[in-house]
């Protein structure tokens, strides 16, 4: 079986357990063992934007250590946000030896140096571009039988350009993994708007506001689930539809997914009561088969 | 003629005193003619109170360790630190679950962790201190309680840490917590607090209690250590 080192992040050790546990297994189908670095730490998200605040990236480059300690030179990650700050750290101190130098000279206490030579890898371009979508297709035991999911890509796979996964106006990627799947598509103007990130913490209401606009015009559409890579969109979108149903009596709700809770049901793997419980609506009231 | 004893230059708050070479910083205190009520305890490095910052000579670092465990050197510079007076919250063990949520309530400053390390450089018991706050982070009540199981709560990694983290306190938390909730019950302490309770040690404790001082530290430094079998 193949190994790649496999950065988790804080999320998917609790509220996401079920965004890692369908990945790994989903990959273990694939002969591929994502395996979790022995040590690692918070990857410091958000991303700094000052250009003097170097202690805000220690987090990340100390990550991409570990990845060099484990003696890889690339690092899966499966969340959004931690894909961007990892990503993005790396990408700082690859182009700036002197930020590069500070940071090492900071860490004085690690065995290593870091020489910005890890890759930072995300798991939807390596299903896409590594093992491919045909071969996705052809491996589908449980097919998503036309099911109509409107994507939602959230900001950070997409944004900025030099971390970018897929076109940022008209990505496509989880569209084409869903009818891999067999599942259906539809197009709505929300998928790469913001679903209020960090303002869940001290003002629901404007999540509340973002999260019926997305999942109204998604149903108007004609879906009946949304897919995400995100954890925070996922909170967002799904837990907080619970305030939002209060608010708004009328708005009907819907279930939000990984895309790997949707890969592991289409490779034949079962949908575990500890994912399900790890949702606010029901995810398995969509499934026909 | 007997050897003239080294002496070395410190300064104490400032003042330059020459100390015997090879004290430790608390017995340099004492030797200089301080009289420590605080900042002091056990002399044998187990008990944490006797946090310190130093700086030695000609090194910019300012460092940290036990004044009961580091030893004086030519030109050093001292500072004893009476206490930390770090945030700690009060709490019903019994009330709260054994996983984020008990830290995000009592302890959500963990969470401006930014994996500096500074805390794991300043832990005078070689714990990787940044380790176990991540391990909190992320959930691992179990992991933190490992990881933290030799701290002795001196404070350093608190005074240090430029996230303004209470560690320390927060490790005794998740140690609280584990041995609660989380550990296989011990059955042999099961056991031995059961003979405590119904008085079996009784009678032996009396005959301590009462002996003579020479008598009991003869029967301390002879007593017999048996292992379980």
């Amino acid at each position: 079986m193949k190994k790649i080192a496999y950065y988790p992040g804080c999320t998917l050790k609790t509220t996401a357990a079920n965004f890692e546990e369908s990945a790994i297994e989903s990959m273990k189908k694939f002969d591929i063992e994502l395996e979790e670095l022995d040590r690692w730490n918070c990857c410091g998200t958000v991303f700094s934007l000052a250009t003097d605040d170097l202690m805000h990236h220690i987090a990340a480059i100390r990550n991409l250590i570990r990845v060099k300690e484990e003696k890889s030179n690339q690092v899966m990650t499966l969340c959004a946000m931690c894909y961007n700050t990892l990503k993005r750290s790396n990408q700082r101190v690859k182009s700036n030896q002197e930020d590069l130098d500070k940071i090492n000279d900071f860490m004085y206490k690690e065995d290593l140096n870091y020489n910005a030579d890890v890759d930072v890898l995300h798991l939807l371009p390596y299903l896409r571009d590594e093992i491919t979508f045909s071969k996705i297709a052809k491996r589908v035991k449980k097919s998503l039988n036309d099911i109509k999911f409107s994507a939602f890509y959230g900001c950070t796979l997409l944004r900025p350009k030099e971390i970018q996964i897929d076109d940022p106006f008209m990505p496509t990627i989880l569209e084409n993994l869903i009818t891999a799947l067999g599942g259906e598509t539809v197009e709505t103007p929300y998928a790469i708007e913001c679903c209020g990130a960090y303002q869940t913490v001290n003002q629901v209401d404007v999540v509340v506001e973002r999260t019926k606009v997305i999942i109204d015009g998604a149903r108007n559409q004609g879906a009946e689930a949304i897919v995400t890579s995100c954890p925070l969109c996922a909170f967002n979108l799904d837990h907080r539809q619970k305030e939002t149903k209060k608010k708004y009596s009328k708005f009907i709700e819907m279930p939000v997914f990984y895309f790997t809770e949707l890969l592991a049901y289409g490779l034949g793997i079962e949908f575990k009561k500890e994912w399900k419980d790890l949702h606010y609506v029901d995810p398995l009231s969509i499934f026909k088969n | 003629m007997a050897e003239k004893q080294k002496m070395v230059k410190i300064h104490i708050l400032g003042e330059p005193f020459y100390v015997p070479d090879g004290l430790t910083i608390i017995n340099a205190l004492e030797y200089a003619g301080f009289q420590l009520t605080h900042g002091i305890g056990c002399r044998e490095g187990f008990c944490g109170a006797c946090g310190t910052i130093f700086r030695k000579k000609g090194d910019y670092k300012l460092q940290a360790g036990l004044a009961c465990q580091t030893i004086v050197s030519e030109g050093m510079y001292l500072a004893q630190i009476p206490f930390v007076p770090a945030e700690k919250p009060i709490y019903d063990i019994t009330k709260l679950p054994p996983d984020i949520t008990s830290f995000k309530e009592l302890y959500p400053v963990i969470f401006r962790c930014v994996a500096c390390n500074t805390c794991t450089k300043s832990c005078p018991q070689d714990l990787e201190v940044m380790d176990y706050v991540q391990a909190l982070i992320k959930g691992d009540v179990e992991k933190t309680a490992d990881l933290s199981f030799d701290c002795i709560r001196c404070g350093l990694c608190a005074l240090r840490c430029p996230a303004e983290i209470v560690q320390y306190n927060a490790a005794i938390l998740a140690r609280r917590l584990c041995g609660r909730y989380l550990l296989k019950e011990s059955r042999d302490l099961t056991n031995r607090v059961k003979e405590i309770a119904e008085g079996d040690y009784d009678t032996e404790l009396d005959e301590l209690v009462k002996m003579d001082e020479d008598k009991l530290k003869k029967k301390y430094y002879e007593r017999e250590i048996k292992l379980f079998d």
